[in-house]
């Protein structure tokens, strides 16, 4: 089980973290539209919205490394199109909205992923009328990911442990063979869920 | 190729929002219809498999390594409409849990990846499968739809980003169509081994979606169709076009382009693609382009008809 980086720490408990649901993603929701809509000029209303992103940061015990760690992945991309906005007439003044912006959304989005549990959030999704076989369907996809991930890491521990030649064209086949097995399982195992899902009287 | 919250302008995200209702609502209709709700379980498992394959990384040369994006892997696997609905759980998933890709330019990222990444990727499938045929015909069909699938992903985010003003085109889109070309050539040799290998374990998954499916209906595919052109129009389009054709450029080299007759045998109906009453060039030529579409869509419809008839 390595793969606990997915949403660790979406169960901890805080004041943030257990705020009402439904309020919470209008409240990104909100936030996520303003920032984007706000004119550059306005630095102290950035300035606040960042303290106000700092202040619920500390509030919900994420550890701060971890979400740094987490920006800083996720500010690579940023970086990477917005320095080529950079060679355009007054290229700058662009650059600064691009990072400024989609950094403070960034945060805002890690900070609210990190403080909801997907499966509480899907539930939100249900009060609002999303339909209810999508819903399901995220859940199942929620569900079984982290067992997919996990067999998947088995069968490539598997292959690792067997072959010792390095060999990338022999290396990109059986990596391709764990996917195709990978797929094959997941049908498998579909197949029984609905069995199960029926049994136990889904709709 | 995730875009994040930020790069898109109100207009860009409106439209690319109102495609990808479109196309997922299609889809969404014709895969409860195609597929009884049996299939609810196979399609979160396929997403789920969507997702960890992802993650699966390829070693490139030089440290750096590739992984799958997989739209035409599942479109093969389980048919166009499914694929869009598996791709779009992935991207919804990515967005919230890992903030991959922003919330607000979600419908843009879906539109690219999960709706014209599939369908462009399917079209190409269908098309060079049925010239090519047989076996190592479909393998050739998996490996160009899979390049091409990546490359209109690409092209449409280049667009999109340089219709926000965000990133000039001419810089954006050599970029992305550079990098997008090897990559598109790493997801087609990774489709096309997965493909190979699902063959040779169990080739009755491959056949399944191939067989007799209930037929699709007309008016499924028009929607697909009308979404595939609409999406091209408005977002890559209007930049193609500012680069001077070949033909033109010709006629300016050897100086005849002066000489171009002055009075048109018959008036234009759309003059140099500027729709007439409209202000905005931009405007005005993607509302030249949807107008081309519809007389397109127009046409091949009652010719579709008329030949259905006489046979």
């Amino acid at each position: 089980m390595r793969h606990f980086f997915l949403d660790r720490y979406s169960r901890l408990g805080s004041p943030i973290h257990g705020l009402s649901i439904p309020g919470k993603l209008a409240s990104t929701m909100f936030l996520l539209v303003f920032i984007v809509i706000l004119p550059v000029s306005f630095y102290g209303m950035f300035a606040f919205i960042l303290l106000l992103l700092c202040i619920v940061a500390i509030m919900s015990r994420i550890p701060l490394l971890f979400l740094l760690k987490r920006m800083a992945l996720l500010e690579v991309f940023v970086l990477t199109v917005s320095l080529l906005s950079l060679l355009q007439p007054n290229g700058i003044l662009v650059f600064s909205r691009l990072v400024l912006k989609s950094s403070l959304c960034l945060f805002t989005i890690v900070l609210f992923s990190n403080t909801t549990p997907f499966s509480k959030l899907l539930e939100a999704l249900r009060k609002w009328r999303v339909p209810p076989l999508l819903i399901t369907l995220l859940a199942l996809m929620y569900r079984y990911l982290f067992v997919l991930i996990d067999e998947m890491e088995r069968m490539q521990r598997a292959r690792t442990s067997r072959t010792f030649v390095r060999n990338r064209a022999l290396l990109w086949r059986s990596l391709a063979t764990i996917m195709a097995q990978l797929f094959i399982r997941s049908t498998g195992r579909a197949e029984k869920i609905f069995a199960c899902m029926c049994s136990r009287g889904w709709q | 190729m995730h875009i994040p919250d930020g790069f898109l302008d109100a207009k860009v995200i409106i439209a690319a929002t109102a495609l990808t209702v479109i196309g997922v609502g299609a889809a969404w209709r014709q895969t409860k219809k195609q597929l009884p709700q049996q299939q609810i379980p196979l399609l979160g498992l396929a997403a789920a498999f969507v997702f960890a394959a992802q993650m699966l990384n390829f070693p490139v040369a030089g440290g750096t390594s590739g992984h799958l994006l997989g739209a035409v892997l599942i479109s093969v696997l389980l048919g166009p409409s499914a694929a869009i609905i598996v791709m779009t759980a992935v991207l919804v998933v990515q967005c919230f849990l890992f903030a991959d890709g922003g919330v607000l330019a979600l419908g843009a990222n879906i539109f690219n990846m999960a709706v014209m990444g599939v369908l462009v990727g399917n079209a190409v499938y269908r098309i060079v499968l049925r010239i090519l045929g047989g076996e190592r015909g479909r393998i050739a069909a998996v490996a160009i739809a899979s390049w091409g699938s990546v490359m209109t992903a690409a092209l449409c985010c280049a667009g999109e980003l340089a219709w926000s003003r965000t990133v000039p085109w001419l810089t954006v889109f050599p970029a992305m169509a550079g990098i997008h070309a090897l990559i598109g050539v790493g997801e087609a040799v990774i489709v096309c081994l997965v493909i190979t290998a699902i063959k040779k374990t169990r080739p009755e998954l491959l056949t399944a979606t191939s067989g007799p499916l209930p037929a699709r209906t007309a008016a499924t595919v028009i929607v697909y169709g009308a979404v595939i052109a609409l999406g091209l129009v408005i977002f890559v389009s209007p930049f193609a076009s500012t680069w001077p054709d070949g033909l033109e450029t010709v006629a300016a080299k050897f100086g005849f382009d002066r000489q171009a007759v002055t009075h048109p045998v018959l008036p234009s109906l759309i003059p140099e693609y500027k729709f007439p009453g409209v202000d905005s060039i931009m405007f005005a030529k993607i509302a030249a382009g949807i107008a081309g579409v519809a007389v397109i869509l127009l046409l091949v419809f009652f010719f579709s008809r008329r030949l259905k008839g006489k046979t």
